[in-house]
């Protein structure tokens, strides 16, 4: 106490009464606050919001007009879009969409197509709900039962009743979709084998899996595509020449294995060695040990990295058409080229929706990726 | 109890090299099967066994070559043009979709939520939708509705965009030139030893030296005093309309442009990505740290966060490098003369010769891809961290 006194008489000034208490601050929390914070924190910043809020004034309206007043949505030709340059012509995408979806697909064998197209997503939803019942039997349908039912059901068979459709008539979504099955169905457990292989103690095996992925992931997939095209043919006896639909899908299989295999590597290479010597403690051998303790737990770690390779994958299925397939883009392709729809709306009009297409599919499965990460990360910190 | 046969069957090593003896005889049969089917359907088609194509007449047009290229020229003549036009496709988009993309990734992270919501929109739309879209939608929709030369949009009237391409101004050197280069060498060398010298003395004395501004003026000014002692080193050429079509200057035939623009555009949303990802991963206590040793935003940035970030943003932005070389395989689709359009493309129609050209290109892109591998694993052995 004293000490406090003696520096108190020493100093000069000792504040007697407190200052006047400053007004509270006028917000803290609140629509305004957040404009503040995040849109005029400082001046730059201001003067980044005006720039950007004249830009979208200036160049959101015409869109939206191009896209919907403005636009043409019915019409039986293209003579109107022709006169209404200043909008979309979807009545182009409503006149071609039969043709967008299934190709040349003969028109009384559609359903056949619908059919597989509702089992197919049905199946997804229900191997993609984390919570939903019994996933492997969904693992398991989609995995072996789908893809034969869908090979019968789009290519017929007279056993059955359904006249065959030659694979030079499939084309547009449909071909797209396939593509993307196939190449999921077939790439994920070659991917898994392949990974396996690379992680291998064997030299050999490893030496075959390493050569394989390097060799795939070094070159670009059209060449893949070619060599699919012209050298497969070449290397099976004359009798067997693959059809010329299921040529890129095994380059897409090959292809997308590669990359499949590397995000399944990283998956086994994060577990624990822990692990591998609890499996082996307990006695199961290398197939047990991988089947019932390794690969659950790798596989669902990396479920959004193999989520994001479909992502790759689907877009991929574009390039197809280089070898003669026609898939959706290459079917919008086509569909410009018709004379009664030609114009200058059309060919953006069709892009706009061939990319609303892949951007809706591509980005739910990035969603649902960036979901699972977080599902994940969830289950980690328990 | 097992038996001593059964015991032997049991033994790892002896099954490991027994599975293995399997995959090499089913591996070599595969390899085998396929060479003795390829030899005879080659022989009964009539294709050609060897690489003798190579010195034979192509016979057929490049509307874009980098070097001197005629129908008369050979076949591997036209392969080099292919390879050197893919080359050019990677030099031209990889500096420039980098740029693109360190902005968009540094967008991305600012402070102002309209930016930041932009750059978020403009990845996930371009990663979202195929290239090939993009690239036939810049070429399909955008480029060839553009108007006619006569109506050409054109920049500061040097630079002309129309239907038939963007034309930029040439540039040739005049007599005042080597002055130029000359100025450009001793500037760029001179401030590269300022620089070595402040970050001595720095080390030194602590002593700081305005660096940026000095490099600056050194930059800029050696080549501006020999601009102006010795006269323009270069005499632009812009192009001029001349009858139907726009003369002189450099045209970038709208394949190409359409290729490059489609590919930066593309590429930087993937690079932009990977900055943002890079910067995030490093802890927020490194910045803390920084902040409370009293460095300011910018100086945080530079000698704390980026050099960390590097370290992560380094491998995945090499293998995005080495998508741009194979995504330039999609030339094809846009006309543009690469290797895939000239040698996979008309070369293998000509000759039917897939094997060989199949091979060929594919070796190509193969080395490039190995090449940048092993030039990214000497740089991680380099700058990854050492933890112990």
């Amino acid at each position: 106490m004293a000490g406090t006194l003696s520096v108190a008489q020493a100093l000069a000034y000792v504040r007697k009464a407190s200052e006047p208490e400053e007004p509270p601050p006028m917000l803290l929390s609140g629509p305004l606050v957040w404009v503040r914070d995040n849109l005029f924190s400082s001046i730059v910043s201001g003067l980044t919001t005006l720039a950007f809020i004249a830009l979208a004034l200036w160049l959101a309206p015409p869109a939206i007009e191009w896209a919907t007043t403005l636009a043409v949505w019915s019409a039986p030709d293209g003579s109107l879009c022709r006169q209404h340059q200043d909008g979309a012509c979807w009545a182009f995408i409503a006149a071609k969409l039969d043709y967008l979806r299934f190709g040349s697909y003969p028109v009384s064998e559609r359903w056949r197509v619908e059919v597989v197209e509702a089992l197919g997503a049905g199946l997804t939803l229900w191997l993609l709900w984390p919570k939903a019942p019994r996933r492997g039997w969904a693992a398991v349908m989609f995995f072996a039962v789908y893809p034969v039912l869908t090979f019968v059901l789009l290519r017929g068979s007279e056993t059955l009743g359904l006249p065959t459709v030659d694979t030079l008539l499939w084309g547009g979504m449909l071909v797209s979709l396939l593509t993307a099955v196939v190449g999921i169905v077939f790439s994920l457990p070659l991917g898994i084998t392949l990974a396996l292989g690379r992680r291998s103690q064997m030299p050999v095996v490893r030496l075959a899996s390493v050569m394989f992925i390097e060799f795939v992931r070094g070159v670009p997939f059209i060449t893949i595509l070619f060599m699919a095209n012209t050298m497969l043919p070449l290397f099976v006896p004359e009798a067997w020449t693959p059809d010329r639909l299921l040529r890129p899908l095994i380059g897409i299989a090959l292809f997308s294995a590669a990359y499949m295999a590397e995000e399944v590597r990283g998956g086994l290479q994060s577990l624990g060695r822990g692990q591998y010597e609890g499996a082996l403690a307990l006695g199961l051998n290398y197939p047990r040990m991988m089947a019932l303790v390794i690969l659950p737990q790798a596989l669902v770690m990396v479920i959004p990295g193999i989520v994001n390779n479909f992502i790759g994958l689907f877009m991929d299925t574009t390039l197809i058409s280089v070898v003669g397939a026609t898939d959706f883009l290459e079917a919008m392709n086509n569909a410009f080229k018709d004379p009664a729809w030609s114009g200058p709306t059309i060919v953006a009009s069709g892009y706009a929706f061939a990319g609303m297409f892949y951007f809706v599919f591509c980005y739910g499965m990035a969603r649902y990726s960036a979901f699972m990460e977080r599902v994940l990360a969830k289950g980690h910190r328990k | 109890m097992a038996s001593a046969e059964g015991t032997r069957f049991n033994d790892p090593r002896l099954r490991a090299l027994l599975y293995q003896a399997v995959l090499v005889v089913v591996v070599c049969g595969l390899i085998g099967g396929g060479a003795y089917n390829a030899y005879a359907n080659m022989r009964a088609r009539g294709i050609p066994l060897g690489f003798g194509f190579w010195n034979e007449v192509a016979g057929f047009d490049i509307n874009f070559h980098l070097i001197e290229y005629s129908p008369l020229s050979t076949y591997g003549r036209a392969f080099w043009v292919g390879l050197l036009n893919t080359l050019l496709i990677a030099a031209i988009c990889i500096p420039l979709a980098t740029l693109l993309g360190f902005a968009i990734g540094v967008a991305r992270l600012a402070p102002n939520w309209l930016l930041s919501r932009s750059a978020l929109v403009y990845t996930n739309v371009i990663r979202n939708t195929p290239l090939l879209l993009q690239l036939l939608f810049w070429y399909n929709a955008v480029l060839k509705s553009l108007p006619g030369p006569r109506q050409s949009i054109s920049l500061a009237n040097a630079i002309y965009l129309n239907n038939r391409g963007l034309f930029l101004p040439s540039a040739t050197p005049r007599a005042a030139a080597a002055w130029f280069f000359a100025a450009v060498a001793l500037s760029v060398t001179a401030a590269a030893m300022f620089r070595g010298w402040a970050a001595w003395r720095q080390n030194r004395t602590g002593a700081q030296a305005p660096v940026a501004l000095i490099t600056a003026a050194l930059i800029l000014g050696g080549p501006a005093i020999a601009v102006l002692g010795a006269g323009a080193p270069f005499t632009f050429t812009v192009a001029k309309l001349s009858g139907f079509n726009l003369k002189g200057g450099i045209q970038v035939v709208p394949e190409m442009a359409a290729l490059v623009f489609g590919l930066i555009t593309f590429t930087a949303a993937f690079v932009a990505e990977i900055v943002r990802a890079g910067v995030q991963a490093v802890p927020h206590g490194q910045s803390e740290a920084a902040f409370a040793l009293g460095l300011h935003r910018g100086l945080m940035m530079k000698l704390v966060v980026i050099p960390q970030a590097m370290r992560l943003v380094v491998p995945p932005l090499t293998s995005q490098y080495l998508n741009v070389v194979k995504n330039s395989s999609l030339a094809v689709f846009v006309g543009y003369p690469d290797l895939v359009q000239i040698f996979a493309g008309t070369v293998l129609n000509q000759t039917q010769a897939a094997v060989q050209v199949m091979s060929i290109t594919m070796a190509v892109y193969l080395s490039i891809s190995l090449a940048v591998a092993a030039a990214l694993n000497a740089f991680n052995a380099s700058y990854s961290w050492r933890e112990h």
